[in-house]
Parts: structure tokens; sequence; C-alpha cells
């Protein structure tokens, strides 16, 4: 297993149960093991009915609507709806190597009926899985990077650590996107019509360890891929954030509470469009996309407390003019801006649990629900960034979790994870959807690829027993 | 307005890199992340507030039961730049809440080598008794005097001296914790307020790790020892206590006086609490030396050390006490025995022993305000 997170564990602790000996390699030290799944809260799970911590239902045919919905429609529909139906099958599973799951947390009203929740979040996840992995004989290696893989015929033959050759029967890649390569970023994202490199100003906010290297190297090898590079979970977070692991807390939950503008104080698109964590995704794009690749969330006193508190304070000030000079933008730009918007206001009935009826009118961009005025002192800015979470370049696969080469399927070589989340997701995001695909491709990557080693044995058996 | 200012600054660096200060840094970390909300009553806690003054992370603080699953959870935890680190900050302010609110306040300050102050305390207290009972009986040995304590200190001695302290000792608690209580602006008390908070108390709910697989000790796993040894620490100390009340009953309202037969009520209850404060003691002490050193505060470890030793010592005299009631040592096992009780009587407010009383109030505060409404209204998600 190359790889240490949510889908690495899955297929390790699957292909253990099968009987396969198993040896799993992070590259990341013990602290830092897990990749992206410690920082994910919970699996978007489908369910007929109430089921412990789900509430009410949550259809197979709904999850599908929401996956085409954010997608796009670029997914795979087959791959889409496997990951559906076993999302729906995997709670026990999980649960008897450890992990628990809890009610959803508050302040995430949206997501009690799809998501069930990981007490203690991502990492505690992380972490009964490896106990679990150890009880059960899996050989765990931290620090231990694979630079490259020796494939032969579309087989997998070895690892390399270095100039450390490990020979395997069968081998699955989940070490996560290339999100953490900064140089493959820029490459990636090229240079704007505004002349700017935009990747230079993205942050990370998970491991600082997935650096795409096999990635890479099995798509010059000639494995089919899946999505481009370009596409990736982007969310809007503070400016402030570490490069690294700034996780969730570095999120601005505000932007459907206010307005979001440019460097130029403009604004560019519908901060009302749909409930936040169905959109949160796509604001970090959308301000990848801003000259500058910097937005700023205004707010007024009004919706304070409605919204999880953001990490570090924001900008504060009694006067549009003077939040516009904390935050470095033109004061009269702002102030002109909010003007027109607060003119197209048209306010209802303001409910933030509904899609309202607050919205503008003759305003474009227009706000469709929770627009109201920005009018009571004192306002609030947020300067945000996009934080890249995780790329969706990644292998092409089938229902067996197969990397694929000419479109065949390898017989011995596996991938799971956000190394074929593009699969499913060629763009968008909804929450809780990545350790769905993770878990349900770990899972099915485990088996394979401990009934390929068998198949092997077999068949280095009957070669014993005909020579 | 430049001065006001100036002050504000000051004020703003000296409590810089206080366990105050931190802890509010951390909680607003915690704040927007919430993963761990299912653990305890700390994290629901925190999401009713979105400001952590002193007297909020004083309350907090001693609601966290120290078990530790949220260290081992965090996603900021070291080493991480945020440096989150719930349990040991908490455990930080826990130290500072019981030095602020110690009666007379001078004595807070007994809490900072807390386990030179409790041994010093014992020693001079079986010293005392030691030579107390040569000068009264003449020397430390003598025939047997049919387990009959009173033959060597009388009865009235025996209640004067431990009844003062004892009496003193809780008077300086409840000052304390009435202080605490005021300090948290707790709010009123309902029936069903007080019976969950003391539910909570008594089952050590927040030991359960919220999954109910108990806390965590060396590493991420879990484990429910520290609370079944806490609980045998407990409830084998509400034996004892129970044994000692029975006997006083015995004493002024029946007529019975010691030394009581061994299937009599004091004996077997104060024989079962005995036992229960010896597994407790040797269990906690045992966890304590395996423990995390991320977890809690190191420099209260002597503390926590001190105080399950004194509980074990008091234990083990006791049983030996019993044991050899009518044999010449117990002249001198009763001196060892009452120096450890003074000991522990004498050290209630200032040590260990306290963390429960603060506990409790913590647990009942939060029972009381779960029945609040809470104004904060988040729906982002």
């Amino acid at each position: 297993m190359i790889g240490g997170g949510n889908a690495a564990l899955c297929a390790a602790l699957m292909a253990r149960e099968a009987g396969a000996s198993v040896l799993l390699l992070e590259a990341a030290p013990k602290e830092w093991r897990g990749g992206n799944s410690s920082h994910t809260r919970n699996i978007r799970a489908m369910h007929d009915e109430p089921q412990d911590v789900m509430l009410e239902a949550y259809s197979e045919e709904e999850y599908w609507q929401d996956v085409l919905k954010v997608t796009s429609g670029i997914t795979d529909e087959f791959l889409a709806r496997l990951v559906i139906r076993a999302s729906s099958q995997c709670r026990g599973w999980m649960r008897h190597h450890g992990v628990r799951f809890q009610a959803p947390l508050s302040g995430t009203l949206n997501l009690s009926r799809t998501n069930a929740f990981f007490m203690g979040g991502g990492k505690a996840l992380v972490n009964a899985y490896y106990r679990s992995a150890e009880k059960l004989g899996v050989d765990i290696r931290y620090e231990s990077p694979v630079s490259s893989v020796e494939i032969q015929d579309g087989k997998f033959i070895a690892a390399y650590i270095g100039d450390e050759r490990i020979e395997a029967k069968t081998c699955v890649l989940a070490a996560g996107g290339f999100e953490s390569n900064r140089e493959w970023l820029k490459e990636a994202w090229g240079t704007n019509q505004y002349g700017e490199s935009p990747a230079d100003n993205f942050l990370i906010r998970g491991t600082r360890y997935n650096k795409g290297v096999l990635l890479k190297q099995l798509i010059s090898l000639g494995a089919d891929s899946v999505s481009d590079p370009t596409q990736a979970h982007m969310v809007a977070v503070d400016a402030r954030a570490p490069l690294y692991d700034g996780g969730i807390c570095t999120r601005i939950d505000a932007v459907s509470f206010g307005i979001v503008v440019n460097k130029n104080a403009q604004r560019f698109s519908d901060e009302g469009e749909d409930f936040w964590p169905k959109r949160y995704a796509f604001w970090g794009r959308l301000v990848a996309q801003q000259p500058g690749q910097i937005g700023y969330s205004i707010i007024d006193s009004k919706v304070l407390g409605r919204f999880m508190p953001p990490v570090f304070p924001g900008e504060k000030a009694d006067t549009l003019e003077e939040l516009a000079i904390k935050l470095g933008i033109d004061p009269k730009a702002l102030q002109e801006t909010v003007k027109t918007y607060n003119a197209a206001c048209r306010v209802g009935t303001f409910d933030h649990t509904i899609l309202d009826d607050c919205h503008t009118e003759g305003l474009e961009p227009a706000k469709t629900h929770w627009a109201l005025p920005i009018d009571t002192g004192p306002f609030y800015g947020y300067t945000v960034r996009p934080g890249v979470t995780f790329t969706y370049l990644g292998l092409k696969t089938d229902e067996t979790a197969a990397v694929r080469f000419n479109g065949v399927s390898s017989a011995n070589l596996f991938v799971a994870g956000e190394m074929m989340a593009g699969n499913v997701l060629g763009k968008g995001y909804a929450a809780g959807i990545g350790m769905a695909i993770g878990t349900a491709f770990g899972r099915i990557a485990g088996t394979q690829a401990a009934k390929a080693a068998q198949t092997l044995n077999q068949s280095q058996g009957a070669e014993h027993a005909t020579a | 307005m430049q001065q006001l200012n100036a002050l504000v600054k000051e004020a703003n660096e000296l409590a810089m890199g206080t366990p105050e200060s931190e802890a509010d840094r951390m909680l607003q970390i915690c704040n927007a992340c919430r993963y761990c909300e299912g653990f305890c009553a700390v994290f629901p806690a925190m999401t009713r507030r979105i400001e952590f003054t002193p007297s909020v992370v004083n309350y907090l603080a001693n609601l966290c039961h120290n078990c530790g699953a949220c260290l081992h959870a965090c996603q900021y935890a070291p080493p991480h730049e945020f440096g989150v680190n719930i349990p040991r900050v908490l455990a930080q302010v826990r130290k500072d809440t019981y030095m602020t609110y110690a009666w007379p306040k001078s004595f807070g300050a007994l809490y900072k080598s807390n386990g030179v102050v409790v041994s010093v305390a014992v020693s001079l207290s079986i010293a005392f008794f030691l030579l107390l009972s040569a000068f009264l009986n003449g020397s430390l040995s003598s025939g047997p005097l049919d387990g009959n304590f009173y033959a060597v200190f009388s009865h009235n001695t025996l209640a004067l001296m431990f009844g003062a302290v004892f009496g003193f000792s809780i008077l300086a608690i409840a000052i304390g914790l009435a202080h605490f209580w005021r300090g948290i602006s707790a709010g009123a008390i309902s029936a069903s307020a007080a019976s969950e908070a003391t539910h909570d108390a008594l089952t050590l709910k927040y030991l359960g790790g919220g999954h109910g697989d108990g806390c965590n000790n060396e590493d991420d796993a879990f484990s429910l020892w520290r609370k079944r040894f806490h609980h045998f620490t407990f409830y084998g100390f509400m034996l004892c206590f129970a044994a000692t009340s029975v006997a006083t009953i015995y004493h002024y309202f029946l007529g019975l006086h010691a030394p009581y037969a061994l299937s009599s009520l004091p004996v077997i209850l104060g024989t079962l609490g005995g036992i229960g404060l010896l597994i407790g003691p040797a269990g906690l002490l045992y966890l304590n030396l395996q423990r995390n050193s991320e977890h809690g505060d190191a420099s209260q470890k002597p503390m926590d050390r001190a105080f399950i030793v004194l509980l074990f010592m008091i234990s083990i005299s006791g049983l030996l006490l019993l044991a050899y009631r009518d044999t010449s040592a117990m002249v001198a096992l009763l001196a060892v025995h009452l120096g450890f009780v003074m000991g522990f009587f004498l050290t209630m407010p200032y040590g260990k022993f306290a963390h429960g009383f603060y506990r409790v109030a913590a647990l009942l505060k939060n029972s009381i305000e779960k029945r609040q409404k809470n104004h904060l209204q988040f729906g982002a998600d």
C-alpha cells in the first residue's frame, strides 16, 4: 500500500483481512500521518431510513442528483453509483475497526441528514485505523516516500524508496493528489490574463506530503488519466492561514451572509446561490480567477453569530470607508458597490436555514438568497485566498479499482482515494464525498489486491508443480 | 484616551503567554473546528460562546476531565504551528483556579510545590502522633489493649483534634467553592440540572470518551481503566467516610463505643472502603506513571502523585491497624495511621482533593446552562 490516509488504510485492512501480508508505506513521519484524511470530519452516506447517527433518509437517487449537480455532469455515473451504494454499507465495518460516529456537529444543520460525522474528526479515524492495522499485523513504515514504481507491461513489479527496491505481488496506489507540489500547481495554472501566476497565491489546506510523484510517473508511463490538473477542491480561506495544514478552521463561512468583492471592490459571483455546504468548495476557485487571487468577504453587524466563528478575528470598522482602508481596497469603490447592492436588495423574510426570499433585483451578478442590505455598523471584513484541499487529476479506473493502461486494466496495480477521486468528481464537491470515494475504493482496491496476490500465489504454485 | 490605550496594550502584553490567554487562543481555533464536540462537555459548552474571558476559561478548565481524547484527535496539535493542546492548557488553568480560589488566599501558594507541602504535612503529623502517644502511653509499644484506641488517646482528644481540622478544611473548601461559583456566574440550580450533574459526577461520564470506550492514557488507544480505578478510589473513600460516620452515630447516639467487632457495620464499611482505597490509588498511580507526557501539566504530577500515595497510605495503615489492633504494635500503628489521616485533613483544601469540588461545580453549571436557550444561531453548514 503506497500512502497512509483513509484510502490506503481501508485497502490495507481489507487486504489483511483477506489474508494477504501487507506493507504500508507512509511518506510522512508518524506525527503527520494520514494525509488529508486527518482534516476530514464526515462521510456522505446513503441511507433509506434513519440509522444510528443518520436522520431521515438520503436515497441513492438524491445522492446521485447531488453528485450530478455539483459536478455539472462531469462524472462517471457507474462509478459514482458504486460509491453511493458502498457508502450505505461501510459504517459497520468502520466501527469494527474502531471508528466512532457521533450526532452532527453544531452549526452543521444542512449536513445532519446526509453525512455521518466521525467522533473527534478524521484524525481520530486515522488513529483508529492505524491501531487496527497494527493489531492485525500490517507492517507500517513511516517516512517512506515512494519515489517511483517499476511497471512492466501494465504490471506492477516493485516500488522504490530512493535506492531501496521493494518487490510485491501487487500494489495499491493511494498516495493522494499533487496539491502540495507547488511547481506542478504553478505549471498547471500557468499565467492569467493579468500576467500573474495564480498558483503563487494558493494556500494548501491539507498535508504537505502530497507531491503527486507517482501520479506524474504513472501518467508519463501511459496510465489513463481523468480530470485536468487545474480541477481541485478549493475553498475560500482566511489569507492569514498557514501555507499547509490549515484544515477546516481557516474557512470563511460568512460569504452567504454578505457580499464578496475582489481587489477592485467589485462583486463577482452570487454569494447566495445555494446552501453554504454545497457552495463553499466553489469559492476558492472563484477567488483564484480574480486579479491578485484575493477576495474580501464583507458583512455587517446584523449577521454576527449566524456563521461559524472564524479562527482569526476579521477587520472591524464603524464605517465602510474605514473598513476599506483597513482591508487595503479603494474606499470609494467599496462604498459604491455596497450602495448599488443595498439598493437592489428585495428583503422578504430572512431565514438562513432555508433558501429564503431575500434577493436582489437588477444587479449583476445577482444575489439570489439571503440578500440583506449591508447597513448596520460596525462592519467586518475577511480577506480570503484560494485554499486547495486536493487536486482532481487522477488515474482512470473501473469497478475493480484497477489502474488502466490504454483502456486495459492492470492485473495487479490498483488505485484509491484522491489519486482516482476525479473519476467521480470531474469538478465541484459535496461535503463528505471524498471520504465516501476513499472508503469505497480503498476497500475495493484492498480486496482486489489480496485477490491478485492469491491468484499469483496459485499460478506460482502451479509453476512449481509443473517444474 | 491615549493613556487608556497604553494601559490596554500593557494589560494585553501582560496577559500574553498566561495559561488563560493561551486557552483563549486555542479555544478560538477549537471553536472554528469543533471536531471534538462528541467527546465531552467542554466543547459543546465552548460552542455556546464566541469569547473566552478568564471566567469562561476557568469554568471550561474545571469541566475538563483531562481524558486526552481531544489532544490525540487534534489536527492542530503539535507539531502543527497552532500548537493546540487543550488538556494541557486547561490543566494549567485549573492550577490557577485552585490557587486563586483557595481560602485563606495566601494559602493558595501551597499549590506551587504541592508534593512537598503534602509530604511535610504528613511527616509532621506522623511525628506528632508518635511523640504524643509515646508521651501519653509512656512508650510506643504496650501490652495488648484489646484493640481499644481510646486507651491511648481519649475519644474526646481525637474528636476535638480531627473535628477542628476537618471543620476548618471543609470551611476553607466551601468558601473557595462559593467564590468560584460566583466567579463563573453559574445561575440558578434546578432539580433536573442538579440531578444530571450528580449523575455525571458519580458515573464519571466524561471519562467515557463520548463513545463509552474510555479515555486515553499512554497513546491514542482508549481504555476504561482510569474510570474504573477512579471509581475504586472515590467509592472506597466514601465507604471509609461512611464507616466513620456510622461509628460517630454509634458513639454519640447509641452509646456503642469502639472497638467494634469485625462483623460490625463500621468495620465492614471501613474494610471494604480500605480495599477500594488500595486498588484505586495503586491503579491510578500506575496509569499516572504510564501517562503520555503531552497530557496535562507536568508541574502538577507531584501534587497528583502525593495525593494518590497519601490515600493509599491511609488505607494500608488503617487495614494494618485493624489486623494488628490486638497486638503490642497497635500504639505505633495507630499513631502512624492517625498521622496519615491528619496529613490528609490538613491538606484537603490545598491539594488534589479540591479538584472534585470544582469539577462538580463546573458540571452543575454545565447542566444549568444546557437548559438555557443558546443565543448563537450558527447556520453556516
